[in-house]
């Protein structure tokens, strides 16, 4: 009896989690306007998605652009920046590093609304205006805690004298760097990236207040706009859809990537 | 001053992390081709030594020499020496060809010399057919031998080890120390060497460097350290010993454990006290009492493989290890010899606490940065900076750190025979000295108490 109620709690908190996802899914399967209305099983929305026949395709299409562009920039540079902040703060010692971790820390656990406003509020401290450059200066910004985040442990995990050996064996600080300590942190590296990247497609609110007002459109702001005026164009359905299984194919790999290396490491 | 035997050189180096003085004026010579051990407990500062010379980290004062060029201004990476690091330190995403190749491809040496190099010291090390192995695979000592091989493929001046066989267990520990030492005549290179483990500091070197607390106590040939410690920290350190307050009566004659012993030690002068050290073998232990040069009852008898170790009471109170290879039952009556030349004296550090202090009125004085109460003065004024002594034995610890005027941790303990000589050291770094009967462990935190009568003033020196 008890298990069965475990199982049971289990599913609903399952169905509770994932029901709106499955629910826009579904209803991307039908021709609908209106979300809620089943009018029958089609693929219409989803060719239309891509032949490009929906109302606004041009303006979409540019802010899936934008959103992949500046997470890949955003990814890239908060990785090389994180990775550098983390071998820093592995070489502090006593009070200093423990301060500097918490520091790390703050950006990540505070409201990306609060991130977003004193950006923005910086920004105009600064007279920048406002636009692309901002919105990838601000995705670096609240990306490069968590690069610094799994980096980390994979330096305390190193054996401390990895690097020492690598300049008693003659090589300078550059190449001990490039040559020892590179290829062991490069697995945090990675998933540094992947976790910037999807940091990084995801935001909303910083966006919205780094963006000016020049039209600049990411994925997540369009759908915004999208849905203030007049309800969400039916094509979006698929695509967030589409999205959502993008997504959870790239965590399956990142979980298949885990569940490898901490195999090899028993060995 | 050049010599042109002395392969590296240490002048008056002194390093201190924070508040802690970790070296304190370092100075010594190691010679062209010895084998030279660094031995000392864990923080003596031994692998900061080390560290310097490799060049991982700066002195903050003094100045390292090789082959008489002054080195410690150069980075690690352009210094003759390898280091072979305690737990090997080997890159994990590199083969064991890889690990080794490592040092020879940054020098740009040619591929096939690369190759001639690596194999010959594989089969060095014994690990000929291991080049393709992920060096993660290899087992303890497998891996500490690609850390020598890809030490010594460089062809360094100095080899540098860093308690190298501290990981392994006692056998394959054996059997590596026999292989080092080859590996030294073959080689031979100087090698300097940390541990903290006595025995394989006497197996392996030709020159011992026993450190303790940032300072050197003695250098010495293994049996020198042995048969001659020059203190009671290194006596204590280096096997087993009684350890013993004696009296230097006169020339050639000491008194300890109440009688006078011959011995061969001169130049002490006239009633001195001394420390007196007699390792356990060489005590002559027999049934009978007659011709004994002083008696007393066993008290344990433990078999110890070779040899049995036995506790024994003599008739004036003292407790002295004796090892022998026969058995005397526990509550037999023994008569005990020692020879003259089995006899070593050491002069005392120190007779009595002394520390620096400033008289605050007629009947208190301030030392240790806390005022005392002392017996009532006119002799000083108030202001004036004397000196305190306090007997060893005048220093009451107690089991309650915060009822004590001082508070402190056993950092030290000796047996002296008959009781305890440890070194405590207050919460603020000072050392005292205390002399007791009861059982304190390293470690415990007391405090400390002395008795206003007990605080000797004395005028300053200078």
């Amino acid at each position: 009896m008890k298990r069965i109620l475990a199982k049971c709690y289990i599913w609903l908190l399952l169905a509770v989690l994932y029901a709106p996802i499955v629910f826009i899914a579904v209803f991307s399967f039908t021709e609908s306007k209106v979300l809620g209305n089943w009018t029958g099983f089609s693929t219409k929305l989803y060719s239309n998605l891509f032949t490009g026949t929906m109302q606004g395709t041009g303006s979409l299409m540019l802010a899936i652009k934008n959103t992949l562009v500046i997470a890949l920039i955003a990814a890239t540079v908060s990785t090389l920046l994180g990775t550098i902040a983390a071998i820093g703060i592995h070489n502090m010692r006593g009070k200093g590093k423990q301060a500097m971790t918490f520091l790390n820390n703050i950006p990540m656990l505070n409201p990306d609304i609060i991130t977003g406003v004193s950006l923005f509020l910086l920004f105009v401290f600064l007279h920048i205006s406002q636009g692309y450059l901002t919105v990838v200066l601000a995705h670096i910004t609240f990306c490069t805690p968590y690069v610094v985040l799994n980096v980390l442990p994979k330096l305390t995990q190193m054996n401390p004298n990895i690097y020492e050996a690598a300049l008693d064996l003659g090589a300078t600080p550059f190449q001990a760097l490039r040559k020892v300590l590179l290829p062991l942190l490069k697995p945090g590296m990675i998933s540094g990236f992947i976790m910037a990247f999807t940091m990084s497609l995801d935001d909303f609110a910083v966006t919205f207040f780094t963006r000016g007002t020049i039209g600049l459109d990411t994925l997540s702001t369009y759908i915004y706009t999208d849905a203030r005026k007049g309800g969400l164009t039916p094509e979006l359905r698929p695509l967030i859809t589409l999205m959502f299984v993008g997504i959870l194919i790239l965590l399956i790999v990142i979980n298949i990537r885990q569940i490898r290396n901490s195999s090899n490491d028993e060995e | 001053m050049k010599n042109k035997d002395y392969i590296i050189e240490f002048r008056n180096i002194s390093k201190s992390f924070g508040e802690k003085c970790i070296l304190d004026d370092i100075s010594f010579y190691v010679k062209k081709g010895e084998f030279i051990t660094l031995l000392g407990p864990s923080g003596c500062g031994k692998t900061t030594l080390l560290r310097l010379l490799g060049g991982f980290g700066n002195p903050d004062k003094g100045e390292i020499l090789i082959n008489g060029e002054n080195i410690t201004d150069i980075p690690a990476h352009q210094r003759p020496v390898n280091t072979v690091f305690q737990r090997y330190a080997l890159f994990p995403h590199l083969d064991v060809y890889e690990n080794i190749a490592f040092g020879l491809k940054l020098q740009k040496v040619p591929t096939d010399e690369i190759d001639k190099r690596v194999r010959k010291v594989l089969k060095m090390v014994s690990m000929t057919d291991y080049e393709d192995r992920d060096v993660e695979s290899l087992s303890g000592g497998q891996q500490q031998r690609v850390a020598i091989a890809r030490a010594i493929v460089n062809q360094p001046k100095v080899l540098l080890l860093d308690e190298p066989l501290a990981a392994l267990d006692l056998k394959m520990r054996k059997d590596m120390q026999i292989e080092l030492k080859e590996m030294h005549r073959k080689l031979g290179i100087t090698f300097i060497y940390v541990t903290h483990d006595q025995e394989e500091a006497l197996t392996l070197s030709d020159t011992i460097v026993v450190m303790n607390e940032g300072k050197i106590q003695q250098i010495g040939t293994p049996t020198d350290i042995y048969n001659e410690p020059q203190n009671s920290f290194v006596a204590d350190f280096i096997g087993e010993s009684n350890i013993l307050n004696g009296k230097m009566v006169r020339d050639k004659l000491v008194e300890f454990v109440g009688h006078e012993f011959e011995c061969v030690d001169e130049g002490f002068g006239e009633n001195v006290d001394v420390d007196v050290v007699v390792r356990p073998e060489d005590i002559y232990i027999m049934n009978r009492t007659e011709g004994a040069q002083f008696t007393g009852k066993v008290k344990s008898c433990t078999f110890k493989g070779v040899h049995y170790e036995m506790f024994v009471d003599t008739e004036s109170g003292y407790e002295l290890m004796i090892q022998d290879y026969n058995a005397f039952e526990p509550e037999a009556e023994v008569g005990l010899i020692i020879r003259p030349a089995d006899i070593q004296v050491m002069k005392k550090e120190r007779t009595c606490n002394t520390f620096e202090a400033e008289i605050v009125d007629e009947n208190h004085v301030k030392f240790f940065d806390e005022t005392f109460e002392c017996k009532p003065q006119d002799k000083f004024a108030a202001g004036e900076k004397v000196k305190v002594e306090v007997k060893f034995q005048k220093v009451e610890l107690i089991d309650h750190p915060e009822e004590g005027m001082l508070s402190g941790e056993v950092h030290f303990l000796l047996y002296k025979g008959d009781h305890y000589h440890l070194t405590v050291k207050t919460d603020e770094g000072y050392h005292i000295w205390v002399d007791t009967n009861d059982i304190w462990d390293k470690g415990d935190l007391v405090g400390i108490n002395i008795a206003p009568k007990d605080i000797k003033i004395v005028k300053c020196d200078d």
